[in-house]
């Protein structure tokens, strides 16, 4: 019996292995063929290594960054997403804490909303988003953060506000009587006891907000400004021949910085997901 | 205290009310009025009553759409749930290097959407064309089967984190006593972890269902709904239907397919919803 169960041990730990390969395999292969100029990138060859004449070093990333516009692309990425991440975060854990505290049917009934646009398709608001956000002049990478704010709080009032019933409110009444005002009660008292739920609604938001496509494209001016997955799809939407070469190291380029932030943060990343489902 | 806390109304909920308001209340029922107009924009809306709703019907893409988003939809949610329940019951076994397998296994799912398209169209591509097959743009099985591959490969580490945090949760004590009872593995499985992790699949399920009902992003880069929409997603056909269909009448009947296809996301996550909780058991 024991023997057998180490066997099946071994073997699953093969297959373990295996599977580890398969879900690398197509980084890495993206990897090799933007290290290949760019004749040698056809369809029939996508799996094998450069040659030595075919090797390309780094030229399509030095492409990617000075003619395809990439460094602009992860600078309106990285503006878009910590402005909005940021304005969700501190607004949506006020709200929540505000509507579960004070209990009245107008609260309740926005919970209820709240919860009800976090169900509905994007495609639902797709066009009327996009003209509101146009005569309102929220259509920069500067203010693109009040429409995130807006399509995004649905989730994270959610989330907050489920956490915040469970924290007892004696502790917040002893505060009040101690002569804190709401606003200092909030930082001083809740804002510490929801961190865990800030990590992991920071996580969940900074993904969408990272790799949506569909929102910035409708919004912003496509001419001006292009997030990173609006650049990519821009490779293969522009006309003439896509410049494969260019477009594989982008890819390349737009994956490292999310495995590096994932590295060093797995752990916080993998309980805050773990966390945040259960509380759907 | 919420007498105290009153006075602070608007400083606690006015910035994301205005936003909501801003970002989605007012595009809803915005979009919820246009949808018995015709338009072309927000300001030359006339109202027609139903007919856009008709024309959508009528659409025979949009049915075709609906139907190839069912399929994958039911694909997907099989696929994913069962190959993530299994990789989780792997990765609790006592295993070296399970951290390492699980934090592998869960990366996929930062890449976004438009991405993971372009990488697993070019990877697709490069098996077809080694066997001899026609390339995406002309082959819909292979389409199809693409947009499964990489939502398995995008979810399934996902969905296994949600179950290992389930199987974690099922008491030692209750596997030891159906142990003793003489259960064999595959009873201690149906009996007892199953029915003990319903939490977890009901919300995997939930959300591969509104996943892979709402998909947009894989679908555009994977396929671009080629060839000739017939990889084309409900999502997809929305989108098309908006901005790339000439004459005036095609925004309106966007928009009343947007609130078929709302109701029907809501509608359908509800029902599965409660059906599974139905069945959510306490120790």
């Amino acid at each position: 019996m024991k023997e057998r169960s180490k066997v099946f041990q071994i073997l699953l730990f093969v297959l373990m292995c295996v599977l580890t390969v398969l879900w690398v395999y197509p980084i890495f292969m993206i990897l090799v063929n933007a290290l290949k100029v760019e004749s040698a990138i056809t369809t029939s060859t996508v799996f094998s290594l450069p040659s030595a004449e075919k090797f390309a070093g780094f030229e399509n990333f030095a492409k990617a960054l000075h003619s395809q516009g990439f460094l602009a692309s992860l600078g309106y990425s990285t503006l878009i997403t910590v402005t909005s991440v940021a304005a969700i975060i501190l607004c949506c854990s006020m709200c929540a804490w505000y509507i579960t505290r004070v209990k009245s049917k107008i609260n309740n009934f926005l919970y209820y909303l709240f919860v009800f646009s976090m169900v509905v398709p994007f495609q639902m608001v797709m066009f009327t988003l996009s003209q509101t956000a146009d005569i309102l002049k929220l259509n920069t990478p500067y203010n693109i953060w009040i429409i995130y704010l807006g399509f995004g709080s649905g989730l994270a009032v959610f989330m907050f506000a489920g956490f915040v019933k469970s924290i007892p409110v004696e502790i917040e009444e002893a505060a009040l009587i101690d002569g804190c005002s709401p606003l200092q009660i909030f930082f001083k008292i809740v804002v510490p006891i929801l961190k865990p739920t800030m990590v992991s609604v920071t996580i969940l938001q900074a993904m969408w907000v990272w790799n949506d496509y569909l929102l910035p494209t409708l919004v912003l001016d496509i001419t001006k400004y292009k997030t990173i997955p609006m650049l990519i799809q821009h490779f293969r939407g522009s006309y003439g021949r896509v410049a494969m070469g260019p477009m594989m190291a982008s890819i390349i380029m737009t994956i490292i910085p999310i495995v590096i932030v994932y590295i060093l943060g797995q752990k916080h990343i993998i309980k805050g997901v773990a966390a945040g489902a259960v509380k759907g | 205290m919420e007498k105290a806390l009153k006075k602070y109304a608007w400083i606690f909920v006015l910035p994301t009310l205005a936003a909501f308001t801003i970002g989605f209340i007012i595009p809803f029922f915005e979009g919820l009025y246009l949808s018995f107009c015709q338009f072309t924009t927000v300001g030359n809306a006339k109202f027609i009553g139903i007919s856009n709703y008709i024309n959508a019907l009528g659409d025979p893409q949009f049915i075709q759409s609906a139907w190839f988003t069912i399929c994958v939809t039911v694909v997907n949610i099989l696929a994913i749930n069962i190959l993530a329940f299994a990789l989780a019951m792997a990765l609790t076994e006592k295993l070296k290097g399970t951290n390492f397998f699980r934090t592998i296994f869960f990366m996929p799912n930062l890449i976004g959407g438009i991405v993971l398209g372009y990488i697993w169209q070019i990877l697709i591509n490069g098996i077809l064309s080694l066997c001899a097959q026609p390339l995406l743009k002309l082959n819909p099985t292979a389409g199809f089967w693409g947009i499964i591959i990489l939502m398995c490969w995008q979810q399934i580490g996902y969905m296994m984190i949600i179950y290992i945090a389930g199987l974690q949760n099922v008491p030692d004590d209750l596997i030891e006593a159906a142990k003793i009872d003489g259960a064999n593995d595959w009873q201690i499985l149906w009996k007892i972890k199953i029915p003990m992790m319903m939490p977890s699949i009901t919300i995997c399920v939930f959300l591969t269902l509104t996943n892979s009902l709402k998909l947009f992003d894989q679908n555009l880069a994977l396929t671009a709904g080629e060839p000739s929409h017939a990889t084309e997603m409900l999502a997809m056909n929305i989108y098309n239907t908006f901005y790339f269909r000439a004459g005036p009448a095609w925004k309106g009947i966007g928009q009343a397919k947007s609130v078929i296809f709302s109701i029907v996301v809501i509608l359908i996550g509800f029902l599965q919803l409660k059906s599974t909780r139905s069945k959510e058991v306490q120790a």
